[in-house]
């Protein structure tokens, strides 16, 4: 593992020597990247079934939850790399694309490193030049205001939440007087535990994006590349959820109301992490929503888990972690598809605003088709992933409610309630956006040449589309090894939980029979019929026109307008001024409220900031001499 | 297994029919003769012998819609036990399922409804994917209020419970979440008043005006799709009742058709009454079934 680590370190180096020569720069070190983490996904699966490496030192270790990421973090950079080598090929000679690509490197090699390292210091280090690389790598089209205020935010968000993380991890560490992770084993007192529990979440969940801690992500995916988008979306926030189960399985004694506060934090994520994504106008904007609220889902389960753990529900603890588990590699796999569609999408057309497109389903049919199936896998519909991850979800919470525990019943029935509403919500904004962007009538002409991209990116989009579909079949042993993973043997829990989910694949097979039998019934009846072509019939009109469609801002605004007080969406009204008004202009805009929220709390940073200048003139040699006064006190004070 | 292929092919058979019932109903309450009964097996078959006209803005997902959405009935077929009797598959946590894959019809009739580039269809598409935000909660709720009455968490287990029983029908829980259930009927099967089947050319339709551009086998799927889906929902209530008696097999299903015989003439008299709410006034009648199924959990959760 260290080998591929320092591969990758100098995969980035010659890709920073070489970076005069950007078009050899970015075939080869793309491809030498994607090969990088193609061969350490290759010793991960050989060291699942032969186990070959006990890998153990005092920094690194790899017990099976690290191998769980970096399965997905290797899985997703083969593809996301090989996508960005064509996605790149629009910025030669514009760009630095070497380092573009020493900077790819090193954010794959320090987020395998943050999932690796078992000593808090290494940790830490990587967990910031994850966050550096990442935040250079948003900053790719810097030229443009928006993409530098983005990163800006980014930034100062994520940093917000590591320190939260030293603060969590020195008082733990402090309690063992020992860096090592592994040696920690939990905390008897409880409220140090529980503090350190609402550390962790608000650090980790700042970089996972758990509401109302996301602010950066919304800002941050649309800015970047689509490549990065997906890295970001796909892997990169996923390690915040790795930092809370590493945390949460160290400390061993969980308590009740974690578990509570998680569903809570994670039923609000998924409720307004959605429903945002219903109002955005602008795709990889609304696919940012849409990973606020799949965090919400895979948090929901982790807090199901926690409770299972604290009720020693095995049932609840296998469904609530595995469903989490498993819900991140379907996050992955879906939305690294639906940000690579964007990307695509974006690549021919250079707009990323859903109303003015349609119709690029035949312009674009490799794109659009596996667009679609990434659609219907995030909107949890049968017989995809999605929804068996959110299925085990529903399952658990279906059976906490034949449990006595009153307060955890009634939970559970919100629970219920907001996975259906977000499963509502979630169809609401896929259907506008694949049904907007990719079918009717092209809406505006400028992008009418708009055509498939290059291979290697369609390839990566179709291998994951693919996915999306295997993992569904063949999801009761993908259980099985998450059950493995987790720690969890084989109990009758999981042969109950493998039989039920055995069952359904049997029904998603049937479905396709049935889809294929009806396919050819049809077929059949139109043998030798007549098979006309002729205009959309609207209601006897003679001339059709694309712009008389519904657009994606009509086609959600009975749901806009009846969650207005929530959404505060921003109308700008047409006014008419004379009889015979035209070109009228209508536009809405929903801005983050939580934005807002920030804001009082940032201007008294501010504040408190403009009177802490007297101590900064900018001469180094009195910064210098503050470093030295502080080492005297610190020694003064251990003397 | 033979006779649950039997039974699911049975249903296959009749569930056209209770379209017929429906609109005899409706025609005696007018005073007319009506429709025969058999009617929607004429449409049928007249549109399977037909041929297709599309729009030249159409593509693929266009026929596939239709066709999805059938398919995803048949598996709810599949699924949804005739009362007590379980169909071909049960397990825990089916009825997910079952809601997932109306969605799933849903997200299909939806997407080819967007691909004609009509307003119209548009429009539509917009208020069935609005209403479907609030019946598929409402629907979720009373089933939570029915585990936790049954214990139980598949359909076979709750719809075969013994408080479905005569005493069980003297606990006002259940006749909340029939309401509940009645009420998502109503609109998931695009009825009065939520939505009106027989007009296909009001700015105020739904579900009708979604499949405005379809027709030939296409259309007959359409149509065929809707007599499934509102046999399926129909057995949920069907089957509520239905495990009060038992005779024996054979006459216990025909104990469950009659049940829902009897639900279409409901159905049928519900449309004879009442006129079709207006557009915006729809959400506040499923906000009833919300707020109706909320009761029955809470008094359930006791």
């Amino acid at each position: 593992m260290v080998i591929i680590l320092i591969s990758f370190f100098i995969n980035a180096v010659i890709a920073l020597i070489l970076y005069k020569y950007q078009k050899f720069v970015n075939y080869f070190n793309g491809i030498v990247t994607s090969l990088i983490s193609l061969s350490g996904l290759i010793l991960l699966i050989l060291n699942y079934f032969f186990n070959f490496f006990n890998f153990k030192n005092n920094y690194i270790a790899l017990d099976n939850l690290s191998i769980f990421f970096l399965f997905l973090i290797f899985l997703g950079s083969i593809f996301f790399s090989l996508y960005g080598i064509n996605y790149l090929t629009n910025y030669y000679s514009k760009k630095n694309l070497g380092v573009h690509w020493a900077l790819i490197n090193i954010l794959i090699a320090s987020m395998s490193l943050v999932v690796m390292s078992k000593n808090v210091i290494l940790f830490l280090i990587a967990w910031e030049i994850m966050s550096f690389s990442s935040f250079f790598l948003v900053l790719f089209e810097g030229e443009k205001k928006e993409v530098v205020r983005a990163s800006f935010i980014y930034i100062v968000a994520t940093h917000i939440g590591t320190i939260f993380l030293f603060v969590m991890f020195l008082l733990y560490s402090k309690e063992y007087s020992s860096f090592d992770m592994s040696q920690w084993g939990g905390i008897k007192d409880s409220l140090l535990s529980s503090i350190i529990f609402i550390f962790a979440l608000i650090g980790f969940g700042t970089k996972a994006g758990i509401m109302p801690m996301h602010i950066w992500l919304p800002e941050a995916h649309p800015a970047a590349p689509s490549h990065i988008s997906a890295m970001m979306s796909g892997i990169m926030i996923k390690n915040g959820i790795y930092g809370i189960l590493r945390i949460l399985f160290t400390l061993k004694d969980v308590q009740i109301w974690w578990g509570y506060l998680l569903i809570i934090m994670g039923v609000i994520s998924g409720f307004l992490g959605i429903l945002f994504a219903v109002s955005q106008h602008d795709i990889k904007r609304m696919l940012a929503y849409s990973s606020i609220e799949n965090i919400g889902i895979i948090v929901i389960g982790i807090g199901l888990g926690i409770i299972g753990l604290s009720l020693n529900n095995s049932l609840l603890i296998l469904l609530g972690f595995c469903g989490a588990l498993l819900h991140v590699l379907n996050h992955l796999l879906f939305k690294g598809l639906l940000f690579m569609g964007a990307g695509s999408v974006y690549f021919a057309t250079h707009s990323r605003n859903i109303d003015s497109f349609g119709g690029l389903l035949k312009r674009m049919p490799l794109t659009g088709v596996t667009f679609l199936i990434g659609s219907l896998a995030i909107s949890s519909l049968p017989p995809f992933n999605g929804f068996m991850s959110e299925f085990l979800l529903y399952f658990g919470f279906f059976n906490s409610i034949l449990t006595d525990k009153i307060s955890f019943v009634i939970l559970s029935c919100f629970g219920i309630i907001f996975m259906a509403i977000i499963g509502a919500l979630a169809l609401i904004s896929f259907t506008k956006l694949f049904g907007i962007v990719f079918l009717g009538e092209l809406r505006d002409q400028k992008h009418s040449k708009a055509k498939d991209p290059p291979f290697l990116m369609v390839l990566s989009m179709i291998i994951f589309a693919i996915f999306n579909v295997i993992i569904a079949l063949g999801f009761p042993f993908i259980i099985k090894i998450a059950a493995n993973i987790l720690g969890i043997g084989i109990n009758f829990r999981l042969t109950q939980i493998f039989n039920i989910l055995a069952i359904i694949v049997i029904v998603f097979i049937i479905f396709y029979i049935i889809v294929l039998l009806l396919i050819l019934k049809r077929r059949i009846l139109l043998i030798n019929k007549k098979i006309d072509y002729s205009l959309t019939w609207d209601c006897g009109y003679a001339k059709p026109d694309a712009r008389m469609q519904y657009t994606g801002s009509s086609f959600v605004q009975p749901v806009i307008d009846f969650f207005r007080y929530i959404l505060r969406t921003e109308r700008t009204p047409i006014k008419v001024i004379d009889c015979f008004p035209d070109n009228s202009k209508f536009k809405t805009k929903t801005k983050d409220f939580f934005t807002s929220l920030f804001t009082p709390l940032i201007e008294l940073i501010k504040r408190i900031n403009n009177r802490l200048t007297l101590f900064q003139y900018g001469y180094i040699h009195l910064y210098i001499l503050y470093i030295f006064i502080a080492l005297i006190i610190l020694l003064i004070w251990k003397l | 297994m033979g006779q649950k292929i039997i039974q699911v092919i049975l249903i296959l058979i009749v569930s056209p029919f209770l379209f017929g019932l429906i609109n005899k109903t409706k025609a005696f309450f007018a005073g007319r003769k009506g429709p025969p009964v058999l009617q929607l097996y004429y449409d049928i078959f007249k549109l399977f012998r037909k041929g297709v006209t599309y729009s030249k803005t159409v593509s693929f997902i266009f026929i596939l819609g239709p066709i999805i959405s059938l398919a995803c009935s048949i598996i709810g077929l599949l699924i949804m036990p005739l009362g007590k009797y379980p169909s071909i598959f049960s397990f825990n946590g089916d009825f997910i399922l079952l809601i997932y894959l109306f969605a799933m019809g849903r997200f299909f009739t939806v997407i080819a409804a967007l691909d004609t580039g009509s307003s119209f269809e548009g429009m539509g598409a917009s208020r069935e994917v609005q209403f479907a935000l609030f019946a598929e909660p409402a629907l979720f709720l009373s089933i939570i209020a029915l585990v936790k009455l049954s214990g139980k968490t598949s359909l076979t287990g709750i719809l075969s419970k013994s408080i479905f029983s005569i005493n069980g029908l003297l606990n006002p829980v259940i006749y909340l979440i029939v309401a509940t259930i009645f009420i998502v009927f109503l609109a998931e099967n695009c009825r009065i008043p939520v939505d009106d089947p027989n007009t296909h050319l009001e700015l105020t339709m739904i579900h009708e005006v979604m499949v405005l551009d379809h027709g030939g086998v296409d259309f007959g799927f359409i149509l065929y799709n809707s007599a499934l889906k509102f046999w399926i929902l129909g057995s949920f209530i069907a089957g509520l009742f239905s495990s009060i008696f038992s005779f024996g097999l054979f006459a216990d299903i025909l104990i469950f058709i009659s049940i829902m015989f009897l639900l279409s003439i409901i159905v049928g008299i519900v449309e004879s009454v009442l006129a079709r709410l207006r557009l915006l006034k729809v959400p506040y009648f499923l906000m009833i079934g919300l707020g109706l199924s909320f009761i029955s959990l809470i008094i359930s959760l006791r």
